[in-house]
């Protein structure tokens, strides 16, 4: 069948570039496997029988767009995610950031914030979150408005208790919301340090310079090209002996900028910038 | 991407028989070997890898995104996360499960059978739901080759069962027939002045 093959990909490409010309959304780099799924859900989802028939539509029709970049933004995330990497954070990286005046933290496609929750309750615990600033990023603007609201499900603060423990946390976690019926919603207090932006890491600049990158399971959507774009875009983000944290099986190995970063933990995606 | 790729499903009683199959392959085996078994969100890849390596002449290791895929190893999809192989390497999604799964089979056989074509080869084995079915097809789609365990030797039939009701399994065999089978297939042809495949 090699001849439906290639016409699919044509047809793909197309779609992208036409997104692109049109909306100036860039997935063109996106790793296209999960690319090519989420396209065919929405084709499916709109009953269109080809990837040329969604073109069609989503040039003409801005709300299908609109439903395309909710199928295109996987939004799967929780709180103290790899609880392993937030007991590292607290272990190996507060005692770098004790050291700082000031402390600036880009969390890069924090979704709809459950990570951003986690990280302020952390530097909260150790001390640090008065002189800090987390600046909360992501591609999708619905998640990052639903992460500034801060409400999340009731049905998942079991798991997420079990792994704020497991990541060292000091306090009784339900001490950090309060419950409504079937939502929970944190303490505004907790997001008194956090920006929350829309931020494209494929077409918008650096805005600052930080001391933690956090930028977790977002890159593993994007191929090598729009990787090593985002770490250089990092790098250039990145103070000098600042921190990067990866999601648990990423790895800064696959990119050139290796030579740039120490280790800081066997197992977990903590690098620093050394050169 | 040259000497193809054996992509492995498998499930409920999935480990003995991954244990059972890898212990089969000689280490001159040239694919890589690449295996999505459904396990708890938080069971332990170094304890997978542990039970794992010693059955197995291959080395065996855990999928990292963007890592290349570099025939003569075995690759375990990691917990909780879809393994997809790209043509530059393996990529991870945490897109929503897939039949109550993640990593699922399906998903994995659909993008080897995208980037390998006819190079690909997909193996069902024990397993208590349907997943790998359509991964199956899709393999078949693309001109390469399938297998599945045979239900009666499974420690649970379902899972091959429903690979076998698609009408596209090339061979059902036992674990051992199949490894005996992949390791047949996937031998290099002989050149006559013995320049290496
Ligand atoms: C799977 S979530 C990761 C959430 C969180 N960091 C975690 O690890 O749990 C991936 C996020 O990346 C965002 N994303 C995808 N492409 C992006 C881009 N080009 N720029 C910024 N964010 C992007 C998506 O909208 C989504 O919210």
């Amino acid at each position: 069948m090699p001849f439906s093959q290639d016409v699919e990909t044509i047809e793909l490409e197309l779609l992208l570039e036409a997104i692109h010309r049109r909306y100036s959304y860039d997935f063109r780099d996106y790793a296209r496997g999960s690319l090519k799924r989420r396209l065919w859900h929405r084709a499916h989802a709109e009953q269109l029988p080809t990837l040329s028939a969604l073109q069609e539509r989503v040039l003409r029709d801005p709300d299908c767009m609109d439903r395309l970049l909710v199928d295109l933004s996987i939004n799967v995330t929780s709180m103290f995610r790899d609880p392993g990497f937030f007991a590292a954070f607290r272990a190996d990286v507060v005692p770098i950031l004790r050291t700082y005046p000031f402390l600036r933290v880009w969390n890069a496609g924090c979704s709809t914030g459950e990570e951003v929750y986690s990280m302020a309750i952390l530097l909260q615990e150790e001390g640090l979150y008065d002189k800090a600033r987390i600046y909360a990023t992501d591609i999708n603007e619905r998640v990052v408005a639903r992460a500034a609201a801060g409400t999340f499900g009731l049905d998942r603060m079991r798991e997420y208790t079990s792994n704020y423990m497991q990541a060292g946390g000091k306090e009784s976690f339900s001490s950090y919301y309060t419950a409504h019926e079937d939502q929970v919603r944190f303490d505004p207090e907790l997001t008194r340090n956090v920006i929350f932006a829309q931020h494209n890491l494929v077409s918008d600049k650096s805005f600052n310079e930080f001391n933690v990158i956090l930028c977790r399971n977002v890159m593993i959507y994007f191929n090598r090209t729009l990787q090593e774009h985002v770490h250089r875009l990092f790098h250039e983000s990145l103070a000098m002996f600042g921190v990067l944290g990866l999601g648990n099986k990423e790895s800064i190995r696959f990119s050139g900028h290796e030579s740039c970063y120490q280790e800081l933990h066997e197992e977990q995606r903590l690098y620093r910038r050394v050169r | 991407m040259d000497s193809g790729l054996v992509a492995i499903g498998c499930s409920w009683g999935g480990l003995s028989a991954i244990r059972r199959l890898l212990g089969r392959f000689s280490s001159d085996f040239k694919p890589a070997i690449v295996i999505a078994q459904h396990r708890g969100v938080d069971s332990s890849a170094r304890l997978l890898l542990e039970l794992l390596r010693p059955s197995s002449a291959l080395p065996v290791s855990e999928a990292e995104d963007k890592a290349p895929v570099a025939g003569g190893n075995v690759y375990v999809a990691p917990a909780d996360y879809h393994l997809l192989v790209e043509t530059d390497g393996f990529a991870l999604s945490l897109e929503q499960r897939v039949q109550y799964s993640r990593p699922s089979i399906d998903v994995l056989f659909e993008s080897v059978a995208d980037v390998y074509g006819e190079q690909a080869v997909g193996v069902v084995l024990t397993g208590a739901n349907a997943d790998g079915a359509a991964g199956i097809r899709a393999i078949k789609h693309h001109g390469g080759t399938t297998l599945a365990q045979d239900p009666s030797t499974a420690e649970r039939a379902e899972m091959p069962a429903a690979a076998i009701a698609t009408g596209m399994v090339d061979t059902v065999a036992t674990l051992e027939a199949i490894a005996d089978h992949l390791m047949e297939i996937c031998r290099p042809p002989v050149q006559s002045g013995g320049a290496h495949a």
